[in-house]
């Protein structure tokens, strides 16, 4: 099975103090530290296991800047075949439909079974370029994968539907599946896996490889503001040393039926 | 402004899901005096929901085929082309659940439509759209403007994020029966439904609970909030990661692909408040955020918070209950 896996380069902001640019269109990343979005780690081992037992190639691909390179080198440590960087200063301004229509020229251009995608991306995504990718191929999808078997030239995706139940459907192939959290373990690479890797030469394609004309990107949905979210009432946040803070919340939990 | 709106409603088993009602607020409000506002309902059997559904929407277009038994994204988006193809609406709705993850992207690619996902406002601006959304983690929000392409525009909402609207008392829209179109189903079959595994303890039921998340960085450390818990006489829950990375069973998750939790008291550990784990906790409780980034978006919705080092706080907290229960 030949699988192509999407996978992009986001900023980890989970225990970050995130500060907004005087633009008020970028947060202040500098500081932050980057790696391969939470689930598309998820997508990268389930086109490995695929492709461990049943044969076949892992391509990864990231539509981004120079340093987004760094994830497919990740990719390939981890074990995918090939790595192919989308990179053209045309898709700077791209929006997800447009990012999608260029992940779509490059995979539409090779054979590929299986096209994987991490749910959603941690930064500013919003889980919605999978489905819109499979639609610009027009093959089939599924959204938010917890399982995969391959069987008879065909894909039982198990995903996430509404309420903790899950269902079970079966894919034809050439299809998009778009992968949960959970749904493996990834492997671990070790600073001499990345380092193994590091003279492997990446392709470049921009939009005159993928015959991507200039207005084809032009983007609908565009950034105008980012701002720090109300904090509505918020929490009564306890001050004072931990002894103190403690023996305030003990009276709280008490007040409130909690002792 | 008078425009034409069309939501594609979900169901909650043979139910109406809540946010059928939601994006029927959203949807009269940009709609607009003069303007109609259409839902879609797909599924098996599904006469009674239509005339539900009519009892606050101008029009219902009714899919109703044992094919659409079960939601299927791809089944649906194919069935629902066509009927945007004819009526023509300026701006299509449906909800940013689980379920239309599934299903939304691929209609607005297929209809040739711009899409702003998982909106927590929406308003008409400068002859389109401008949409509040939370991103890093809602950490930040941010407006995005959309232009609608000759076809409109589509807009998911995020569950509860919008005000229901009140169905009236009579069924007075009109109720359009429609045919499936030839390739709804291909490339896709149903198999089975999966129910979650009932787990040794029902946290469903506990009315003080101790939720752990990513924060607790290990699996040996999960001792701390266990002990804490069996010192309040508490059930331990915890978030997706701890599931995750197998620390956990997902019987004791909360969240929108977890459980949904109702205790009088809710204290999170190391839990930043994403609004995937936050949907999952109802009724209220008297909640308590225990984190050391002061920045958490926990903190907005906390009754209490503790801006600090857990292993720090959680076992002088266990201390301190230990010797008030003396
Ligand atoms: C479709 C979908 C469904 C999902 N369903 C669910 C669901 O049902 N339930 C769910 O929980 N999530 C769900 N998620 C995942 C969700 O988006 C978040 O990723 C997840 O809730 C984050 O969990 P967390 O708060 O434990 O981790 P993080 O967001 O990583 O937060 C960890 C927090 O711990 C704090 N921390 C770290 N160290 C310490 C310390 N020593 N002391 C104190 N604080 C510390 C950090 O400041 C941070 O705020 C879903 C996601 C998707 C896309
Ligand atoms: N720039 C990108 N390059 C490659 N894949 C991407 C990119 N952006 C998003 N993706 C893929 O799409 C998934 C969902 O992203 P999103 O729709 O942005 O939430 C991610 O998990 C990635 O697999």
């Amino acid at each position: 099975m030949d699988i192509v896996v999407c996978i992009k380069r986001v900023p980890d902001v989970a225990e970050a103090d995130v500060e907004i640019e005087s633009s008020g269109l970028r947060i202040d990343d500098s500081d932050l530290s980057w790696g391969m979005n939470e689930w598309d780690t998820f997508a990268v081992e389930e086109a490995l296991r695929l492709k461990e037992a049943h044969g076949g190639s892992v391509t990864a691909l990231t539509v981004g800047g120079e340093d987004d390179e760094e994830v497919l080198r990740r990719a390939l440590a981890m074990g995918a075949d090939q790595a192919l960087h989308l990179q053209d200063d045309a898709f700077a301004g791209a929006d997800p439909l447009g990012v999608a229509k260029i992940l779509a020229a490059a995979i539409g251009k090779r054979p590929y079974d299986l096209v994987l995608t991490g749910a959603v991306s941690g930064d500013t995504g919003s889980a919605q370029l999978g489905g819109m990718l499979a639609a610009l191929l027009d093959v089939p999808q599924v959204a938010l994968a917890t399982r995969t078997a391959f069987a008879d030239g065909k894909l039982e995706v198990q995903h996430e539907v509404e309420g903790g139940l899950e269902r079970v459907v079966e894919l034809d192939l050439p299809a998009v599946v778009t992968v949960q959290t959970g749904i493996n373990q990834p492997r671990y690479v070790s600073i001499r896996g990345i380092r193994k890797v590091a003279s492997v030469e990446i392709p470049v394609e921009g939009a005159a490889e993928l015959g991507l004309a200039a207005g084809a990107l032009a983007a609908q949905v565009t950034l105008k503001e980012l701002f720090l979210p109300p904090t509505g009432d918020g929490a009564e946040i306890l001050e004072g040393n931990t002894d103190e803070v403690v023996e305030k919340l003990v009276e709280r939990l008490r007040e409130r039926g909690g002792i | 402004m008078a425009i034409k709106v069309l939501c594609i409603v979900e169901r909650a088993g043979s139910a109406l899901d809540d946010t059928a009602w939601e994006l029927l607020g959203a949807a009269r409000a940009l709609a607009g005096d003069g303007g109609s506002v259409g839902a879609a309902l797909l599924g098996d059997g599904v006469g009674d929901l239509a005339a539900d559904l009519a009892r606050g929407y101008d029009d219902v277009w009714v899919f109703d085929d044992a094919r659409l038994a079960a939601w299927d994204g791809e089944a649906n988006a194919r069935a629902v082309a066509p009927l945007v193809a004819r009526e023509k609406p300026a701006l299509i709705l449906s909800a940013h659940t689980n379920l239309g993850i599934d299903f939304a992207p691929g209609l607005s690619v297929r209809v040739g439509v711009p899409l702003l996902p998982d909106c927590l406002a929406l308003e008409h601006a400068d002859g389109g759209y401008v949409a509040v959304r939370a991103i890093y983690g809602g950490k930040v929000h941010a407006r995005f403007a959309c232009a609608p392409s000759e076809h409109g525009a589509m807009a998911t909402l995020r569950a509860g994020a919008f005000a229901a609207a009140e169905p009236g008392a009579d069924a007075s829209g009109e109720i359009h029966a429609e045919t499936l179109a030839a390739d709804v189903g291909q490339g896709r079959r149903p198999v089975r439904t999966v129910e979650p595994d009932a787990g040794e303890v029902d946290i469903t039921q506990a009315s003080i609970l101790v939720g752990v998340g990513r924060g607790i960085e290990d699996e040996e450390n999960l001792e701390v909030v266990q002990s804490l818990a069996e010192a309040l006489g508490a059930e331990v829950a915890c978030s997706r990661p701890v599931v995750d990375k197998g620390w956990l069973p997902k019987s004791r998750q909360v969240g929108t692909s977890g459980l949904t939790v109702k205790p009088k008291v809710y204290i999170a550990v190391g839990i930043s408040g994403s609004f995937q784990h936050m949907g999952g906790i109802k009724g209220s409780p008297f909640l308590v955020a225990i984190n050391k980034d002061a920045r958490a978006p926990i903190f907005g919705v906390a009754d209490v918070g503790v801006v600090d080092d857990l292993f720090d706080v959680v076992p002088a907290l266990e201390e301190k209950i230990r010797e008030a229960k003396g």
